[in-house]
């Protein structure tokens, strides 16, 4: 059976932003540690600024506290950024794909978003904040099951998975990027209590460190960390790991299901591919690794934007000159240069 | 009721169904066989259970996303329809007989739809008058001349029945548009079956779940070829108020449902677009009002529609169903010729009768209605949704005579009916099970011929004393039971 085109941007969609809730929720359980400073006390406009998110905060909260910046990231409708948006936005898109997705993944956002809809100001504060999350990230899990259990296996099922491996390796670089740039250590400050705290809290999120630790029995380094989560071939979050999965994914698009129209993504994603392959992270560090995971993000769009191209029917001929106003606004893979 | 009240916990034993005909009682003091067992099994419940199992079920309808969506400021919010446990039953004899009687209604409209696209006849011989057709907005004159696949217009058919104080049912309205509710019945039965298994437990109630089958076939029988023809669903979009309705006959179809925007017409022939680029598509369900559905064709403003797709209608490259045109015969004044119609078409008397209706553009009629102004219901036959309607009853002297003023002036275009006792049925209240007044709307689909599901979506008014079964006032709706047995 074909698949609407329209209904394929949807399921993307929907999985990126069940993905990115669930990233968001990660992290946001473990921001305190990156808002503490070296004498540990906590500075919440450092969250703020980590995500470039200041003009857009400071027009609608007069101080970074805790209160404002968690009520930001976690209830603020009208911030990209927070869950109760990411949660949103997956629920407007399966509730479009209602016919297509399987009643129970459905009901289970639906649930979800009315739960989260519900969460009062305090339910989302220290020290609720870590159960809150904790439900949060869960209820992104079950989805996942759900989804991995009942999403009927066509080609619906490979934009799902595109759509979910493109936001994760996506997240994962800009979850380094904030731990290595912004949080930029001075050379003194490699090494100390601080970096290595701040460095597990960056596996921790990621729900790594465990296997980091048995990869890297002997120690912690910037550098260890990093390729762990750009290379490693066994961590899910790795974004080797991740490109691999949207490698096989279009592929299989072709050969399965005819569809030839995705050559440009793959030639986007088979660039990616060779770079990231070509070299170590030692090397990728020496010339820059915020260029470089910049680079990748940009590879990233680039791949979303040949699949829109190729699938979502943006090429297709056009006869209304009506349509921009029907479509209303496209869906954006817009975020600020960090996220949380 | 006398019948019932000899036990003490008997949550029934306190049930006063009033002056009115009641669907699981019957007459006053004179309680139906057929349902019977159901009182018995009602009649031995605890009243907080059944509060409780209705709580279960109505936060099932929200999570499930079993909802339409309500307006208010800028926010949409989804809403349940509210639901009530208690069934509405209808025996096998009675259904036989609606059966029937819809399947003549549909029938005869059908033919009065291919006349008056046709030869009109009927307007020639002056069975209705030609200007009421001719001059309704609802009238297509694109449509005329246009052969459809078995002479069928109406497709997917709601007929409005109501019961008297006597327990006649009457028909009060036909919708032969884009009639909606069905999701309804099917969705109420599965709540039933997962909330109260123990009361429907060998009842013999007939299934109502092959609804989207059968639809289905139909859009197969009048696709424009029959070789593994494409059928797809047409929905205005997430933001209708029934957008549930049409994702459940899209998934129980097992078709696409596709927005105006996923819709190309091109060189007369009407394709979607996939992630394989454009495909062929033979049959729509639209969901889409005529006005809306071709810019092109009708409101050049609408954005919801197709361009272009009326043409490859005419063409004969697309089936639509319902199809274009079929506001002429659901209209307000025509239904007060629809039993004419089926005399003059079929030769027969209407099975179902209509609510009595006087037309006023006939004499005895307005002078009838002009006589017994204070105990009728006088409603303009141009205006839709309620508006301009006087009850008698309720009116005070000053509307009465400016309506009286109103008829003289312009007689026909009004017509007058008595004041309709609807009937009533045991409904959960926060105070203890109430009756409350129900109408039904069962639903007949048409390909090469009628099937009618059996049952219908029983709306009922949640407000005590109320008639307004609609969902914007509040209204609810219940399991709709009809049950198994030899017709006669």
């Amino acid at each position: 059976m074909s698949l609407l085109a329209r209904y394929a941007e949807c399921i993307f969609w929907m999985a990126r932003y069940m993905e990115r809730a669930e990233n968001l929720a990660r992290i946001l359980d473990v921001q305190e540690t990156f808002a503490r400073d070296t004498r540990g006390a906590t500075n919440w406009l450092s969250v703020v600024q980590l995500n470039g998110d200041e003009k857009n905060f400071f027009s609608r909260y007069d101080k970074a506290n805790a209160e404002s910046v968690l009520h930001f990231y976690m209830l603020d409708p009208q911030n990209m950024n927070s869950l109760i948006f990411n949660i949103r936005a997956a629920r407007e898109n399966a509730r479009t794909l209602r016919p297509w997705i399987s009643t129970e993944m459905w009901a289970q956002i639906n649930v979800f978003y009315n739960r989260l809809n519900e969460l009062s100001p305090r339910d989302v504060q220290m020290p609720n904040l870590s159960r809150a999350c904790s439900w949060i990230k869960e209820a992104c899990q079950t989805h996942t099951g759900i989804t991995e259990g009942t999403f009927y296996r066509d080609q619906g099922w490979y934009f799902y998975q595109l759509g979910k491996y493109i936001e994760r390796a996506d997240q994962t670089t800009r979850l380094l990027d904030i731990k290595y740039h912004t949080l930029l250590p001075s050379p003194m400050d490699v090494g100390s209590t601080l970096d290595v705290s701040q460095w597990t809290t960056v596996l921790r999120s990621a729900a790594g460190y465990h296997a980091f630790r048995r990869v890297y029995p002997r120690g912690m380094t910037p550098a260890t960390v990093a390729g762990f989560m750009l290379f490693n071939e066994g961590f899910p979050r790795s974004v080797v790991m991740c490109v691999r999965q949207i490698d096989g994914v279009l592929t299989r698009l072709r050969s399965r299901y005819n569809l030839r129209r995705g050559s440009e993504a793959m030639e986007r994603l088979d660039e990616l591919q060779a770079a990231l392959l070509s070299r170590p992270i030692e090397a990728v560090i020496r010339d820059g690794l915020h260029e470089y995971l910049d680079w990748i993000q940009q590879q990233l769009s680039g791949v979303t934007d040949g699949i829109g191209r190729a699938f979502f029917g943006q090429d297709d001929l056009i006869p209304s000159d009506a349509l921009d106003v029907v479509n209303g606004p496209a869906q954006t893979q817009v975020q600020t240069q960090s996220n949380i | 009721m006398s019948a019932t009240a000899s036990r003490p916990n008997d949550i029934l034993a306190d049930y006063d169904q009033g002056l009115y005909y009641d669907e699981l009682f019957g007459l006053r003091d004179a309680p139906v066989d057929h349902t019977a067992l159901i009182r018995q099994r009602l009649s031995s419940l605890d009243f907080e259970d059944l509060r409780r199992r209705l709580q279960d079920a109505e936060r099932e309808l929200y999570n499930l996303g079993i909802t339409f969506l309500v307006y208010s400021n800028k926010d949409a919010v989804d809403r349940i329809l509210p639901f009530d446990v208690i069934p509405r039953v209808i025996s096998a004899k009675e259904w036989a007989h609606l059966e029937a009687g819809i399947n003549q209604r549909v029938t005869a409209l059908n033919l009065f739809l291919k006349d008056v696209y046709h030869d009109q006849k009927i307007l020639k011989d002056g069975v209705i008058p030609a200007e009421l057709v001719l001059g309704n907005a609802n009238y297509r004159p694109q449509m005329i001349g246009l052969d459809v696949p078995f002479d069928t217009y109406i497709h997917i058919m709601g007929v409005d029945l109501v019961r008297d104080r006597h327990g006649t049912f009457r028909v009060l309205e036909d919708n032969g548009r884009v009639p909606s509710g069905v999701s309804y019945v099917v969705e109420n039965r599965h709540m039933m079956q997962r909330v109260f298994p123990d009361l429907m437990q060998d009842i013999g109630i007939r299934p109502v779940d092959n609804y989207g089958h059968k639809l289905l076939e139909a859009m197969y029988e009048i696709a424009p070829h029959q070789n593994d023809p494409q059928v797809a669903l047409l929905s205005p979009g997430t933001y209708n108020s029934a957008y549930f309705e049409h994702i459940f006959l899209a998934r129980e179809m097992g078709v696409p449902l596709v927005e105006g925007r996923d819709l190309v017409v091109d060189n007369d022939r009407v394709y979607m677009r996939t992630t394989d680029g454009l495909a062929r598509v033979d049959s729509i369900y639209r969901r889409i009002g005529d006005d809306f559905l071709d810019p092109k064709a009708f409101n050049p403003d609408s954005l919801l529609g197709v361009p272009g797709i009326m043409e490859a209608y005419r063409k004969g490259n697309i089936a639509l169903a319902n199809a274009i045109g079929t506001g002429v015969a659901d209209d307000k004044a025509v239904y007060c010729y629809v039993p004419r119609m089926i005399k003059y078409y079929l030769d027969q008397e209407a099975i179902i009768p209509n609510v009595d209706t006087r037309i006023c553009r006939e004499g005895d009629a307005l002078q009838y209605t002009l006589d017994h102004l204070e105990e009728l219901v006088i409603k303009p036959v141009g205006e839709a949704g309620g508006y301009g309607i006087t009850i008698g009853p309720r009116a005070t002297k000053a509307e009465l005579d400016d309506c009286r003023a109103k008829l003289l002036a312009d007689p026909s275009n009004y017509i007058s009916q008595p004041v309709v006792d609807l009937s009533v049925c045991p409904t959960v209240t926060p105070d203890g099970i109430e009756p409350r007044h129900v109408d039904l709307r069962p639903f007949a689909i048409t390909g090469k011929s009628t099937w009618v599901l059996p049952g219908g979506l029983s709306r009922v008014a949640m407000k005590k004393g109320t008639l307004i079964v609609n969902s914007s006032q509040g209204g609810g709706s219940k399991d709709t039971w009809v049950l198994e047995g030899t017709a006669p």
